[in-house]
């Protein structure tokens, strides 16, 4: 029990995903500016992250390794991520088709987030259980919900306040997160794993 | 080729198709029913964006329709003829447009007087169809056939000039099948 709390508490905030191991950059930047799709797209990520973490234990432990295919796991794993996120986005055209709308493009990009392949490769590369690879997959995609939300307030409030023009728009967005990211070294020591 | 590589090729096309099965099969389970709901009821509205049914738009106040949080009568642009047709879709009884979100005018388009217009170019934004043609000090006219008279360029215009008038009933107007 605690070695899951310890596991969770890890994937979240010691070493989180998008400030500590600099994974899923895109979705980080490109939908930082509204907290509504920030939102949306925090839900969506944690979902697909749950979810493929599961499905790639399964494909891992029941197919690829018995058969000898180790070296196919990249290709196999995608394919899985690229389903589950139709899935997702068939979910949320069907029960928020205003979500739909504002997520666009980055709906199916979560496919490209590389934190979500990131996650299924770690789990396989340091063998954990079935439940193990589950609140792994859920805590890394919480903390890469913590991490946009955080970030997209900032940003809400960024673009309110007066920033000199050479910093405008990117460059102090990607300033923020630097900071952001020095203020999440704050956790390293916690749980010490 | 040695038959690891087709062994591979197997099972990344196996789970290929798997996945596309299930997601076929999520997508016959999943019918985004309320979406069609909320397409059909907009495609009664007058799409005048005019706000008047204290919804930011057509679409929104659709959706408020759909999940039973508006009523049907909230149209002063679409008028009787919009709560007639929203009635028989949504298989309610018809009634008169209320009158607390403004009075049912009949059809009309928005007019620019333009001897008085001083081109100061502030009612081209707040037109939602970007019906009206101009620029900064020139003078601004209204194209009929787009405007949907919704009235909401009279406000920012500073001196008055801007009018709406009845339609002419012309067969040239394409907007939605009103009278119809």
């Amino acid at each position: 029990m605690t070695g899951l709390l310890l596991l969770a508490l890890g994937a979240s905030l010691v070493n989180n995903f998008v400030l500590t191991n600099f994974l899923g950059l895109c979705p980080f930047v490109g939908v930082s500016r509204r907290f509504e799709a920030a939102a949306g797209m925090a839900l969506a990520t944690l979902f697909v992250l749950t979810l493929a973490s599961g499905l790639s234990f399964a494909l891992w432990h029941w197919v690829l390794q018995p058969l000898g295919l180790e070296h196919v796991r990249t290709l196999g794993f995608i394919l899985l991520i690229a389903g589950v996120v139709q899935f997702t986005e068939l979910m949320v055209r069907a029960t928020s088709p205003l979500l739909h709308q504002v997520l666009g493009l980055f709906l199916p990009l979560i496919t490209t987030n590389c934190a979500v392949l990131g996650v299924a490769l770690i789990n396989v590369d340091r063998q954990r259980g079935l439940l193990e690879s589950l609140v792994y997959g859920a805590s890394a995609g919480a903390g890469f919900g913590l991490a946009l939300l955080l970030f997209t307030a900032l940003r809400e409030r960024l673009d309110a306040s007066d920033v000199p023009a050479a910093f405008r728009g990117a460059p102090v967005a990607l300033v923020t997160a630097g900071l952001m990211a020095l203020a999440f070294m704050g956790f390293a020591g916690l749980g010490a794993r | 080729m040695s038959a690891e590589v087709w062994l591979a090729c197997a099972v990344a096309a196996a789970l290929a198709a798997t996945c596309g099965f299930a997601l076929g099969w999520a997508a016959s389970r999943l019918p985004p029913a309320t979406d069609r709901l909320v397409d059909r009821i907009d495609a009664l509205l007058p799409q005048t964006q005019c706000g008047q049914c204290l919804y930011p738009g057509c679409r929104p106040y659709a959706a408020a329709i759909a999940s039973g949080e508006a009523d049907i009568d909230r149209c002063p642009p679409g008028g009787e003829a919009t709560v007639r047709a929203l009635a028989v879709l949504l298989d309610r009884e018809p009634k008169p447009v209320d009158p607390a979100h403004g009075p049912d005018k009949g059809l009309v388009v928005a007019w620019i007087d333009e001897q008085r217009c001083i081109g100061c170019a502030r009612c081209l934004p707040a037109c939602p169809v970007d019906a009206i043609v101009g620029a900064h000090r020139y003078a601004h006219t209204v194209i009929a056939e787009q405007c949907t008279g919704c009235e909401r360029c009279l406000a920012p215009c500073p001196v008055d000039c801007i009018e709406v008038r009845p339609v002419p009933q012309l067969a040239t107007l394409k907007r939605w099948p009103r009278a119809a």
